[in-house]
């Protein structure tokens, strides 16, 4: 049996994570309930804004069952706002903003300004051989604080870390799922069990 | 290690299609709420919303005051921006290129050349490839949308009716685009020459919908939402995320009624769900019949 992998669907760029996901001949579950949640093995926490989805994660009653999930070791896939909600420590956040402290890391929200300084760029990321990956970042966090035990992935110009592992949680400040690159998707999924 | 890796490109190129449709890939599935200060723009953040328009006056009172609907003060804009976290959008009129370059100085997050607002060009939309800020633009069918896909807007919103309360124009607009793309998803190559003449619209981009089956661009729905309900229809229907204006601070409970249609939204297939979030949210704002309309805000744009 293939693991079966989510896509929290409660807010954000589902389609295309699933888009990627079914390119590499997966199929994907949308996940916006407790019961959803029973029946995924790893779980892609998508783009979009970290702030609605922390406060919908809450009223669908998906967030305390989600955080048992991840303190259980499910493997997670985080961008921009996924990585948000999985860090550890949410700097220029909402005051009510919750997240998972799935990976020991603090992020900044919004750390490169507004959409006019929203980019693209290449970058070299550990575990992911040949040409470098393609970036898109969108009112993207950044990285402020790595926890020993975290791996960091990919740095930008001022060296600060855009792309982390630990264990089976994989962040990225910028969005795999918007370019044609799947590498940062099977990077993930290597790492989840059959 | 850190140490090790290296930034193989330091260039950073912004402004670009993938950047700019890519923030409207982000809001996705979410509310965008019109505001007219900054204490509506915390109700809407606070309910979960995924970004704020920042206007004036919401549609309903534009259609009551009459006159000419311009622009925002930009000190009202930059008052909104400085209390929220999520994303702010700011409308330019039709054509005018100028509010558009000072929304743009003004760091706005989506432009929205707006038939809310009084048209100040009767022939032309703006040219949006020039602009570093992306726009969205609203469509009656899927010719209007694509002329303004190659204008080079990056998200399209249906127009419905604004400020009316009444979904009726919304669905129209929405049947008639994603109708006519599913028709082109089973038209041959030859028939997309007559699709392209017939809809006024760029051979390219037919092409590309014959081939993907969908819009090149998000395509989200405005005009006329005023329940949880309706957010859930037009989302089945298949808007991929909602603008509500006048339908928010014209109802009884705005908080609620902005938390309700949040809820929606994200669980738009979920009949228990919305059942839940419809319940005692006072009343809607008043809706208005279409035929009862001196001004149709819909047919402004080309």
């Amino acid at each position: 049996m293939s693991p079966v992998i989510g896509i929290l669907a409660l807010q954000g760029a589902v389609d295309l994570h699933a888009r990627a996901l079914a390119r590499l001949g997966l199929d994907a579950v949308e996940v916006r309930t407790p019961a959803q949640l029973d029946t995924v093995d790893a779980l892609i926490l998508p783009g979009g804004e970290s702030s609605a989805i922390s406060k919908l994660l809450t009223l669908n009653g998906l967030f305390e069952p989600l955080q048992d999930r991840l303190a259980d070791g499910m493997p997670a896939l985080g961008t921009c706002a996924g990585m948000i909600l999985l860090a550890a420590g949410v700097l220029d956040g909402r005051a009510d903003q919750r997240s998972f402290s799935a990976i020991d890391i603090d992020v900044r929200r919004n750390a490169f300004g507004r959409q006019n300084d929203s980019f693209e760029t290449d970058l070299e990321v550990v575990g992911i051989d040949g040409p470098a990956v393609h970036a898109v970042f969108i009112r993207a966090p950044i990285v402020e604080r790595v926890g020993p035990g975290v791996e960091v992935l990919a740095i930008v110009d001022d060296g600060r870390a855009v792309a982390c592992r630990q264990g089976a949680v994989l962040v990225t400040s910028f969005h795999p799922e918007l370019a044609e690159d799947l590498r940062v998707h099977e990077l993930f999924l290597s790492g989840v069990a059959a | 290690m850190a140490e090790q890796i290296s930034d193989v490109n330091p260039t950073r190129e912004t402004g670009t299609q993938l950047v700019k449709r890519g923030l409207a890939d982000m809001l996705k599935g979410g509310v965008i709420m019109d505001v007219v200060d900054p204490e509506q723009a915390r109700i809407a953040e606070d309910a979960g919303a995924i970004a704020v328009m920042a206007l004036e006056r919401v549609p309903s009172d534009i259609r009551r005051d009459g006159g000419v609907a311009r622009m925002s003060d930009p000190e009202m804009i930059e008052g909104i921006k400085a209390v929220t976290t999520i994303p702010v959008m700011a409308k330019a009129r039709i054509g005018h290129f100028a509010e558009a370059q000072i929304l743009q100085s003004l760091g706005v997050d989506y432009i929205d050349e707006s038939e809310v607002l009084t048209p100040a060009d009767e022939a032309h939309h703006i040219d949006k490839w020039a602009f570093t800020t992306p726009f969205v633009c609203g469509a009656t069918n899927l010719g209007e949308a694509l002329r303004r896909i190659s204008e080079g807007a990056c998200m399209i919103r249906s127009k419905g009716e604004a400020g009316t309360g009444n979904v009726v124009e919304a669905v129209r607009h929405l049947r008639s685009i994603l109708g006519d793309i599913r028709k082109i998803g089973t038209a041959d190559s030859a028939e997309l020459f007559d699709w392209a003449k017939r809809l006024q619209a760029p051979l390219p981009l037919v092409q590309e919908i014959a081939r993907t089956g969908t819009l090149p661009v998000p395509m989200f729905c405005a005009g006329g939402i005023a329940t949880p309900a309706d957010a859930a229809l037009v989302l089945q229907l298949g808007a991929q995320a909602v603008f509500v204006g006048s339908g928010i601070f014209k109802s009884e409970d705005p908080s609620r009624m902005a938390r309700a249609i949040v809820e929606a939204t994200a669980n738009y297939n979920d009949a228990a769900i919305l059942a839940k979030v419809s319940r005692g949210l006072g009343e809607a704002m008043p809706g208005l019949e279409i035929g009862s309309l001196d001004t149709k805000l819909a047919e402004r744009g080309w």
